[in-house]
């Protein structure tokens, strides 16, 4: 929360622009504040109140927002799919660590300039971004959705929509987007498993996190596409849940 | 569709019968206890753990601390003989507990003879009214108030901040000259979230305002009518009455606590002596009935004063029970309780213009209920996608037409108004116009919808205009025209470049309510750092005011507020950076009819009047 006093400074408006470098320094600045945008989304929408029901409102809104970034990631050809090393999962029971905020694994990989940035695209974003920890694996993109899918397109495919995300979320997990907006038949105590089940750590993209919604994910090329394996999938989220 | 709500009565929450009075033992009076039936439901749960009985929370009735100039000590409360801060805890109060009418301290004038209070007709009426609300039937004459007492001395019970009337200072015209009336609330920095202010609303005379809180207490104040023999006097609010409205429930189901917290508060027209709200909590809506007694019947023939039986052996003769006046009591009950209708939470109720029924409005439908009829609501509106991971919409608020009613107007997050008519369709689904604004494409960032989402919408009293407010605009929309509003005020521009840092602590999502004055010519909105502005449609000037208590003196004009932005500042202007994102003004209330407001900001209730432009225009 604000204190009187504390200056917020949007970090995109401070930089010099001189150079090339420096214009390669914004663009890569706004992916940098567009993927923390990213997460920071993302962990809003799992970190809520055990207590009180969720607010559906600011719910719905915080996923729209996840969308349009994801929709433009699509755009920009930013949004990789994930190759299968590194499909292993984190542990479910690592917790979201803060540096998911403080990454900027994009600088690393040499992120392509991202076509028509405006100026105002991306407003200030946290300002205390920590220093790139460079020790965190690069490439975790959006491992969990894109590659429950992956056998069905090229590795490298990633133009997906949010929607095609949340039906083969929903195909594989039935109950998973489900419990972000769950109604009173669809009970509640599914978010034990969120709060345990969030991935922390290693760059956890957006599909990573939602990803922790589901409790007891197959690995990725277990994701069998057959109706039976589906069935069992489903029904063994069920009786854990 | 017809939804029929479960007949169970309320989930978990128990019924209490307002009418049982709380213990008293300096009470002088006494009524036979009521023979009101409460309505249990089966399986009534028991109260979460941690709520907190209304009478252990002064909240905005507790007294102020002595520091205030000419404030004699406290005295001890009337009732209990204790003061109202000091006291040991109370056991938990009923609901509805009864609150006696404000006192005023010593060198107050015994009441006046029988004669002069109200006539004695509705009372008898009043107590056998246990069916449906048949109500008073018998209009009541206005009553003469006792004459005013000697206030120069008195102790603050209440804390009342009360002004003189303000030197006749020449403000400018379109400013307005507002000072603060009042001021309720305790000062400590330390803020209990239980008495957090959560709605506001002035009943459609602004003879009451009634408050209600995140511990589920509403507390309503009267308007003590203005004498021209003692000027101090000018109509301030007092303490009229108090109770607990909505106690914290577990839904067991889901594991979850369901929040007593009042979302909304809504005045039922005045159609006898009693007057009736509607509060609202996430699941359940209550129908209150607030009357007044002032006269006991005495001398029973079976019963004796304390309501027992008599020995009929000691009967010798019959009489006849003669009315006798009592001090004054102010009784609140529930009379009917609209639970089960909603899954999600409920963001707004509006009484509709025919007096009968009224709508609630959660986050993806709306119910229309009839105010007689607790166990079924017809269902009006419904956004629920079949896949909920379709969801991209939700209703944020919703209100009735003020003259026609059939239609109603709904807001979306996605910055979306609907107007629905209900004689189209029984599901109302299809809206008869939509009203959306084309995104500025110049503006658009990651932040648009979240900014764009409507979260309060008020017809003008007119009924030809609708106010919408959105995190940095209200908007003023003419019925006749579905493509844009025809005015659009901006309320923190400065705040457009700090929408990542607003989303980061979630400031981006508060909801600000909005406001007409009764003319239909100036609009309120609250802000952040406890700012309020106004916004003239005339003039087309406008102000920022703030609600503080260092910035409002009693007989001190308010000053204006401003925002610097960089460039220059002068120097009563804050910046940006120093504004303080947890003193936020969600609700406000304008006076129906005079420019009177009422504004919260978080536990305290400020009252201003602007006594120069008194009448609207």
């Amino acid at each position: 929360m604000f204190t009187r006093g504390l200056k917020r400074k949007c970090v995109g408006h401070e930089e010099d622009m001189e150079g090339a470098l420096a214009g390669l320094k914004t663009v890569s600045s706004y992916s940098l504040q567009r993927q923390s945008l990213l997460d920071m989304s993302l962990v809003k929408l799992q970190l809520c109140h055990m207590l009180v029901e969720p607010n559906l409102c600011r719910s719905v809104l915080i996923a729209n927002t996840v969308r349009q970034i994801q929709e433009e990631m699509t755009q920009d050809g930013t949004w990789r799919s994930v190759t299968p090393q590194e499909a292993g999962r984190a542990p479910l029971d690592r917790l979201v660590s803060t540096e998911i905020l403080c990454r900027s694994a994009w600088e690393q990989e040499g992120a392509r300039p991202a076509p028509g940035l405006g100026d105002g695209h991306v407003q200030g974003p946290v300002s205390d971004l920590c220093p790139v920890t460079s020790a965190q694996a690069p490439r975790h993109p959006q491992s969990g959705i894109w590659e429950l899918d992956s056998p069905r397109e090229d590795r490298g495919g990633f133009h997906k929509s949010l929607d095609q995300i949340f039906e083969t979320l929903e195909t594989k997990n039935p109950g998973c987007m489900e419990e972000l907006f769950s109604d009173v038949d669809s009970p509640y105590y599914d978010l034990d498993t969120v709060l345990t089940g969030m991935v922390g750590g290693a760059r956890p993209g957006p599909c990573e996190g939602l990803e922790g919604l589901a409790p007891a994910t197959p690995g990725p090329s277990s994701s069998c596409k057959s109706d039976l394996g589906e069935l069992d999938h489903v029904v063994e989220i069920l009786v854990e849940t | 569709r017809l939804a029929e709500a479960a007949n169970a009565g309320p989930v978990g929450g128990v019924e209490r019968d307002a009418s049982v009075r709380g213990d008293s033992p300096s009470a002088s009076t006494h009524t036979p206890p009521r023979a009101r039936a409460p309505r249990l439901s089966p399986g009534a749960l028991p109260r979460a753990p941690g709520s907190t009985p209304c009478d252990q929370r002064p909240g905005i009735l507790a007294p102020r601390p002595p520091s205030a100039p000419g404030a004699a000590p406290r005295a001890p409360h009337p009732r209990s003989g204790r003061s109202l801060l000091g006291a040991p805890p109370r056991p938990p109060a009923r609901a509805g507990s009864r609150a006696r009418r404000r006192r005023r301290r010593s060198g107050r004038r015994a009441r006046p003879p029988a004669a002069a209070r109200r006539t004695p007709v509705a009372v008898a009426a009043c107590g056998a009214a246990h069916g449906p609300a048949a109500g008073l039937a018998s209009p009541r004459a206005p009553a003469p108030r006792p004459p005013p007492r000697a206030r120069a001395h008195a102790p603050l019970l209440f804390c009342q901040l009360t002004a003189p009337p303000p030197r006749p200072a020449a403000p400018a015209a379109d400013q307005g000259s507002w000072c603060l009336c009042q001021l309720n609330g305790a000062a400590d920095l330390e803020v209990s979230e239980a008495d957090i202010i959560s709605t506001v609303e002035f009943n459609h005379t602004g003879e009451l305002l009634a408050t209600g809180d995140k511990g589920g207490r509403v507390v309503i104040f009267q308007r003590e009518p203005e004498s021209k023999n003692a000027p101090h006097s000018q109509g301030e609010y007092d303490v009229y009455s108090t109770f607990q409205s909505h106690e914290p429930e577990f839904d067991y189901l889901k594991s979850l606590e369901i929040e007593e917290k009042i979302n909304k508060i809504k005045w039922l027209p005045q159609q006898n002596a009693a007057h009736s709200l509607l509060s609202t909590n996430d699941k359940t809506i209550k129908l209150w009935k607030i009357t007044e007694r002032d006269k006991r019947p005495e001398g029973y023939n079976l019963k004796d004063e304390e309501g027992k039986l008599k020995d009929l052996s000691t009967v010798t003769s019959l009489q006849v029970p003669v009315l006798k006046p009592m001090d004054l009591m102010v009784e609140v009950s529930p009379r009917r309780i609209f639970a089960n209708g909603h899954t999600y939470h409920i963001n707004s109720i509006s009484v509709n213009s025919d007096c009968e029924t009224y709508m609630s409005a959660d986050d993806l439908r709306i119910n229309l209920w009839h105010l007689a009829i607790t166990d079924r609501s017809f269902n009006i509106v419904d956004i629920k996608p079949a896949n909920m991971e379709d969801l991209t919409e939700v209703i944020t608020a919703s209100e009735f037409h003020p003259h026609h009613c059939n239609l109603f107007v709904y807001s979306s997050s996605k910055g979306s108004l609907r107007l629905c008519d209900m004689r189209a369709a029984a599901l109302c689904d299809k809206h008869s116009k939509l009203f959306e604004e084309p995104e500025d494409p110049s503006n658009r960032s990651f932040f648009s919808e979240i900014i764009s989402s409507v979260s309060d919408v008020k017809f003008s009293h007119s009924g030809r205009y609708m106010l919408t407010r959105d995190y940095l605009t209200v908007k003023v929309w003419d019925l006749n025209m579905e493509a844009r509003p025809i005015e659009t005020y901006q309320v923190h521009d400065y705040l457009r470049s700090k929408l990542c840092s607003l989303y980061e602590n979630d400031c981006i999502f508060d909801k600000f309510e909005c406001a007409w004055n009764g003319s239909d010519s100036v609009i309120m909105t609250g802000a952040y750092n406890n700012f309020f502005r106004m916004f003239d449609r005339n003039t087309k000037r406008d102000v920022t005011l703030e609600a503080s208590r260092e910035s409002s003196k009693p007989r001190a004009v308010l000053k204006p507020r401003r925002v610097c932005v960089g460039g220059k500042r002068r120097r009563d202007d804050i910046s940006v950076d120093s504004l303080d994102f947890t003193k936020k003004i969600l609700h406000t209330a304008w006076h129906p009819a005079e420019n009177i407001i009422a504004i919260a900001a978080t536990n305290n209730l400020y009252i201003f009047q602007d006594k120069v432009n008194s009448e609207m225009h």
